[in-house]
């Protein structure tokens, strides 16, 4: 096996370079921009580790695959914080509630007291919700932190780099996420906004959702009092610029689910592109001069959830001759 | 059916393009539903240099009439922009005119709803109000130049269905040659249905088929319950009444027996 080349250190490619490292195989991981950072949208990802949840939107594939991604990044990391994920919503929402439940599986139903107990600091604004306990999370940038660190470890060439794709020698793995529109014509991009506030009146142990019908709303714990709350979904390619509207919306939903969020320190907006198929589903495909180039891309908002499976199905791709099910010819 | 500023529509199911699990899934109930008419909302974010591009190319794509709408606009101004930049983008005169004049309900601003509809008119566009089914505000719209009317069923998003059935029925008899689209409310195809059989030309709905655990099934199940209603409207439904009438005659049977 000849030098593999992997383009985009984010979460994709930190992932494939994983996974081929552990078959063996030379790895030469590129990115223009330098380490994982605030260039790449996987800096700026909640760290939820819910395939259940996601299970509420998203096609079954997600739930399946994301399974193993909370064992796949504690052992790659240790950053892993099991505690579950709650569900929540205002009493004139129950409906939207009942809607999830009848939408997901492995979640228990929890009171008002019930959800006290769990996570005092909401006090008892809450009278109904879903517990669902074999959930995780963790802070995105540290496991990028992390995962680059152990690939670099492992024998993985970092680069800082412009290049070619078609131009380099042996195979190429692209993960450049939307970067890559230009090769992949039905990528497209879907804005997300995002908030970290500061605001040690508030403790959290787990991520908590707080369904509503126009703005549904996380709220991740990153420790230390600090929170990262997300994230819009806007079918829109411009990254350049967080509107007024959705911060406000982001806000007022943080307000909601404890009034003490309005007296945090905001200390940080993000905005960023997810790159995504029409079916919001990753995809792998062979392409390039003698199909020298695997593009694997569209991980949408399942990057940290899927990336494991995403780099896996790589490998299989390129040291079993494989044809696992993202790839274009398990679809068509 | 009546025309649409001209334009005859295979049938009567417009269904709205926000909220899906997926685009994919989106084209799906389009394909299986065959909806005649896309509505999708325009953000004023997205219409800068065309950021939204990727997904409006993706609804031009499904081959069916594309109606524009300035969801979500509060002002008169914002939605006359917005119209603006909906032209542009899709290149077309139909605008669906919302003015929302509450937050919790989203009810129209019919206030703010007739002015921006003269607006709109005398700049050329071809005008479909959402607004209430208040027979002077219908009236003010006709007025300010729309020929289209869209009265909503319940508010947007609630699946309530007919909230207003001696209201709209009202309508229909005032306005006999006006297309009218029952627009927002509905959550069940037979609430579609109803519409239908009441002598609406169209029913309009998004969030019943995009929350929907199979949205093209559900979008589906809608287009048949608009087929079915369209036709019993067409076949003259019988009259209720009050004493049960015996669909064989009861004269010669032994019915002392």
């Amino acid at each position: 096996m000849n030098e593999v080349t992997v383009i985009g250190a984010g979460v994709a490619g930190l992932a494939v370079t994983r996974a081929l490292l552990d078959r063996g195989a030379q790895v030469r991981l590129v990115d223009r921009n330098g380490p994982p950072g605030a260039h790449g949208c996987s800096w700026w990802a909640g760290g939820m580790l819910a395939p259940f949840c996601e299970g509420e939107s998203a096609e079954e594939p997600v739930v399946r695959l994301g399974q193993r991604s909370a064992d796949w990044w504690d052992k790659h990391t240790g950053l892993v914080q099991r505690h579950g994920s709650l569900v929540v919503s205002a009493a004139r929402d129950h409906s939207d509630l009942k809607r999830f439940a009848r939408r997901t599986d492995h979640f228990r139903e929890v009171s008002g007291p019930e959800i006290t107990a769990l996570e005092p600091d909401l006090g008892t604004r809450f009278s109904r919700g879903l517990f669902f306990d074999t959930e995780a999370h963790l802070s995105p940038r540290a496991a990028l932190a992390a995962l680059f660190e152990s690939v670099t470890k492992d024998g993985a060439q970092f680069e800082v780099a412009e290049v070619a794709l078609e131009a380099q020698d042996g195979l190429v793995v692209d993960c450049r996420g939307y970067a890559a529109r230009d090769a992949t014509p039905e990528l497209r991009g879907v804005k997300g906004e995002m908030l970290v506030l500061r605001c040690p009146d508030v403790d959290l142990t787990r991520p908590v959702r707080l369904l509503h019908p126009r703005i549904p709303l996380y709220v991740v714990p990153r420790g230390d009092g600090i929170f990262m709350l997300g994230a819009t979904m806007i079918e829109s390619s411009a990254s350049d610029h967080v509107t007024a509207r959705s911060l406000l919306e982001l806000l007022s939903a943080a307000y909601a689910l404890n009034p003490a969020f309005g007296e945090a320190e905001v200390i940080e907006v993000g905005v960023d592109l997810r790159p995504a198929f029409p079916d919001n589903l990753p995809r792998i495909r062979r392409d390039g001069p003698d199909g020298r180039v695997i593009r694997a891309n569209g991980l949408f908002r399942h990057g940290y959830l899927l990336a494991p499976a995403l780099g896996e199905m790589v490998a299989d791709v390129i040291f079993e001759n494989a044809t696992p099910e993202m790839m274009d010819e398990a679809i068509a | 059916m009546r025309a649409f500023y001209g334009t005859h529509l295979s049938n009567g199911f417009m269904l709205g393009t926000a909220q899906s699990p997926s685009p994919a899934i989106l084209a799906d109930a389009f394909q299986r539903s065959g909806a005649s008419v896309a509505t999708v909302s325009l953000r004023r974010e997205s219409g800068q240099d065309r950021a939204g591009q990727d997904f409006w190319q993706m609804i031009q794509s499904l081959g069916v009439h594309v109606l524009p709408n300035t969801a979500g606009c509060h002002t008169v101004k914002e939605a006359v922009t917005t119209a603006h930049m909906a032209r542009e983008v899709f290149d077309t005169k139909w605008i669906k005119l919302e003015v929302i004049g509450e937050e919790d309900t989203l009810q129209p601003d019919v206030f703010g709803l007739v002015e921006a509809a003269r607006i709109l008119t005398e700049d050329g566009f071809q005008v479909f109000p959402y607004t209430t089914e208040d027979l002077v505000v219908a009236d003010r719209l006709l007025h300010a130049g729309c020929e289209v009317l869209m009265p909503w069923g319940a508010p947007i998003g609630s699946g309530k269905g007919l909230n207003n059935v001696f209201g709209l029925r009202a309508m229909r008899a005032h306005f006999p040659d006006v297309p009218l689209v029952i627009d927002a409310g509905l959550g069940l195809p037979s609430q579609a249905a109803a519409a239908m059989e009441m002598g609406f030309d169209a029913v309009l709905l998004n969030t019943a088929v995009a929350k929907a655990g199979d949205p093209a099934a559900m979008a589906l199940a809608f287009a048949q319950a608009v087929a079915a209603g369209t036709l019993a409207a067409e076949a003259d439904p019988m009259e209720p009444r009050d004493m049960a009438a015996p669909s064989t005659p009861v004269i010669g049977k032994a019915f002392l027996s």
